[in-house]
């Protein structure tokens, strides 16, 4: 199963998100943003880091890449796509997730283990997980505070759209203390935690993170 | 030649930590007027002419897509001679 992963100038933790897709037992392929072909992925990562320097918006550039047009129609079509930090960010800014992602509320760029709880095991990138499984998974970022009108708030919750949630205290001022949404589909998901550095405990603090990349191989396996 | 001003604001609803943070800043300055700060951007544009009809349409569009992000943010134009 081929998943693409997007670099855009700025990405950082697109090889970690290729290894974690190998560790998956997926094939990882090396996307370019400056060019809108999709090599015939069945999935794409969107990676962390500061695409474009997080000029003007975290991810209002990155949105306009030629590669994001193929993804945002794509994904209007129900093709998998996962946004980790700043492509959350790339996701909020093309509208494939409603919200924002701004400052920390501590305006400190935070890294730390957090713990998580998953409250959504049925989209693509989280069926292999048992319903409030508690996962513990690292945060790093300085623009994770998830933002949102109330409309949108209660639509999520009561969609079921809150993929995760921060456990313990709030580490940026979230609202809900959200760690990452679906779109009402289940194939767009959106998390600012970095579950492509926790795939195996020798560099993570566990392989929690490693779930996220074998439940949509297994949601692809199961639909072919 | 005309200069497009576009300034961006958080909406009130939106948590403005670095607004905060200067808030907090002025009156360990002495500076005791200030009941709230809120920080926005501001972006200048510059043009050959006057705008025509059909590129404040452009600018509002571009206001709206790029330099602005609706969800969280409003912006205001103005045209400065």
């Amino acid at each position: 199963m081929r998943i693409g992963v997007v670099t855009f100038p700025g990405s950082l933790d697109d090889r970690d998100a290729a290894r974690a897709i190998e560790h998956a037992g997926g094939t990882a392929v090396s996307l370019w943003h400056g060019s809108d072909n999709l090599k015939e992925v069945e999935a794409v990562v969107l990676p962390g880091g500061f695409s474009y320097g997080d000029y003007l918006r975290c991810g209002a550039i990155a949105r306009f890449a030629p590669i994001m047009s193929s993804i945002i129609i794509a994904a209007e079509h129900g093709f998998p796509v996962l946004g980790i930090c700043n492509g959350f960010q790339v996701l909020c800014e093309a509208h494939l997730l409603p919200g924002a992602l701004t400052r920390n509320q501590g305006l400190h760029f935070l890294c730390r283990d957090q713990r998580l709880r998953i409250e959504n095991n049925s989209t693509m990138w989280t069926n292999g997980f048992s319903l409030n499984q508690e996962v513990v998974i690292p945060l790093k970022n300085g623009e994770g505070s998830f933002q949102c009108d109330d409309e949108t708030l209660k639509t999520l919750e009561s969609g079921g759209q809150v993929i995760a949630r921060y456990l313990g205290e709030d580490p940026n001022g979230s609202r809900d203390l959200i760690a990452g949404i679906s779109n009402a589909r289940g194939n767009v998901v959106g998390l600012m935690p970095h579950p492509e550095h926790a795939i195996d405990t020798l560099t993570g603090p566990s392989n929690d993170g490693l779930t996220f990349f074998t439940s949509v191989l297994h949601q692809l396996v199961g639909r072919a | 030649m005309a200069k497009i001003v576009v300034e961006v604001m958080l909406k009130p609803e939106i948590l403005d930590p670095q607004g905060q943070a200067v808030g907090s800043a002025l009156p360990r300055l002495g500076f005791t007027f200030a009941t709230s700060v809120r920080q926005g951007k501001r972006f200048e544009i510059e043009m050959v002419g006057d705008p025509s009809e059909s590129q404040m349409a452009d600018i509002q569009k571009a206001a709206e897509t790029l330099l602005s992000n609706p969800v969280i943010e409003t912006y205001v134009v103005k045209v400065e001679k």
